[in-house]
């Protein structure tokens, strides 16, 4: 259904943080690829239904008309598709690597959903996704520790996968009423560290506008 | 003194666990088992998964690695020489990546149902696993197994459906894979569960079938 285009395509959405993993680590690789903003709200193109049948979201990245979805599953593709092109995303070493997998996939499992419970829930739901979300930052604040990035010297993997979803933190600070500054400073440094980057400053949507885009969430679910 | 060699800690009746276990032994991996109870963690296996506390982990010379798939990949890399667990192919890899996280994340979420439901919507989760399982039997068309001619990562990670499922639906009183339904993947059970080192690693099936009535009726009763 991607029909023979031949080069990188990429199903999109300008606030998907998952949409946003997958184009950092392609900019970050100088990677040339096609944007293509999808309807998601509404109603969702035969391209996307048919690149996707089985979950119908973005992002789906297009190889030559072949489609790879789920954003680890692509940022994974990528590096394997693209050996030459670097910075290598995974370290060489398998132990490291599996780090990277474990860490990567605790992002994956726990930020997006807990902070979607903290705005759509209130009382005991909110209070409870709170105190789980200070829980996976604080873990990530320690795993963090004194290094630059999570990949070390170097932005890797488990960077890629957490980046975009920092946009997101004003938001969870003012449902959740915490602050990461506070909670987690060496999050809060990487954070601005990451954004200085072209890539992550070219790509990443402003806090202001996630917080605007939930507002416009929570009045689709009739939560407002 | 450096620790060699390797371990791994798990649970006799875990099929996330068997995972680790089926891999190893495709690469020819001499390994130590330890049985743990999860009602009463040992202090070993919580200091080597501060994290999430859970089995299975996997100690190579002293160093853990934990999540099943993760593992998986990991023995997959570490001992590159032996039998190939992942594709070659990137595209191939992908698919295969994509198919373990849909098994792990909406057929397991489907099929947990079934094992305490009972008479009308236990009909309906029923349907609803099928459903899921339906979509992933997509993955074996035209093949032998998910891996082709022979078994590969994704076999090895939804493996544990050919002899959990059985189980669990003599167990529920429930149908889901059958003939009608599910032709291709009842044909992949009876391949898979004759794959040597698949037979060899299976937990008693007496014991196993004991601890999920007994789970069953746990469940039920709470």
């Amino acid at each position: 259904m991607g029909g023979e285009k031949k080069g990188l395509v990429l199903l999109d959405f300008w606030v998907s943080p998952f949409a946003q993993r997958c184009r950092i680590a392609l900019a970050e690789k100088g990677l040339v690829y096609e944007s293509l903003e999808q309807e998601l709200l509404g109603d969702k193109s035969d391209l996307l239904l048919g690149s996707n049948p089985v979950h119908k979201k973005v992002p789906v990245l297009l190889h030559d008309g072949r489609a790879v979805c789920e954003s680890l599953v692509i940022l994974e593709y990528i590096e394997d598709a693209f050996p030459g092109a670097a910075p290598q995303l995974l370290p060489a070493d398998p132990y490291a690597r599996a780090q990277a997998r474990f860490w990567a996939d605790y992002v994956d499992k726990r930020v997006y959903s807990c902070g979607t419970r903290l705005w759509k829930l209130k009382g005991e739901g909110r209070a409870a996704a709170r105190a789980e979300m200070l829980e996976t930052l604080r873990t990530l604040d320690a795993e963090l520790g004194d290094k630059a990035f999570f990949g070390g010297e170097a932005l890797g993997f488990v960077d890629v996968t957490l980046i975009p979803l920092t946009s997101w933190f004003y938001s969870y600070e003012k449902q959740g009423g915490f602050s990461v500054e506070e909670e987690c400073p060496r999050l809060a440094e990487w954070a601005r560290r990451c954004g200085e980057r072209e890539s992550v400053a070219k790509v990443l949507t402003a806090p202001e506008e996630v917080h605007d885009f939930i507002g416009l969430l929570k009045k689709h679910y009739g939560l407002e | 003194m450096a620790e060699k060699g390797v371990k791994v800690f798990g649970m006799w009746a875990s099929p996330m666990v068997i995972r680790v276990e089926w891999a190893l032994r495709l690469k020819g991996v001499v390994y130590e088992y330890v049985d743990e109870d999860l009602a009463s963690k040992s202090d070993a296996l919580l200091r080597r998964n501060p994290v999430t506390k859970k089995v299975p982990v996997l100690v190579h010379d002293g160093k853990p690695i934990v999540e099943s798939t993760i593992i998986v990949e990991y023995i997959d890399e570490a001992w590159k020489d032996g039998y190939p667990i992942m594709p070659a192919d990137p595209h191939d890899r992908a698919q295969a990546r994509f198919w373990a996280r849909f098994a792990d994340d909406k057929c397991n979420a489907a099929i947990y149902p079934v094992f305490t439901a009972t008479g009308k919507a236990q009909r309906e989760v029923v349907r609803e696993a099928q459903r899921c399982l339906k979509t992933l039997e997509t993955a074996l068309e035209g093949k032998k197994f998910f891996g082709g001619d022979a078994i590969g990562y994704l076999d090895v990670v939804v493996g544990w459906y050919a002899y959990w499922l059985p189980v669990i639906e003599e167990v529920s009183g429930a149908s889901i894979v059958t003939d009608e339904e599910l032709p291709l993947m009842k044909a992949w059970f009876d391949r898979f569960l004759a794959v040597d080192v698949v037979k060899d690693t299976l937990p008693p099936r007496d014991k196993l079938l004991a601890l999920n009535k007994a789970r069953r009726a746990q469940l039920l009763s709470a």
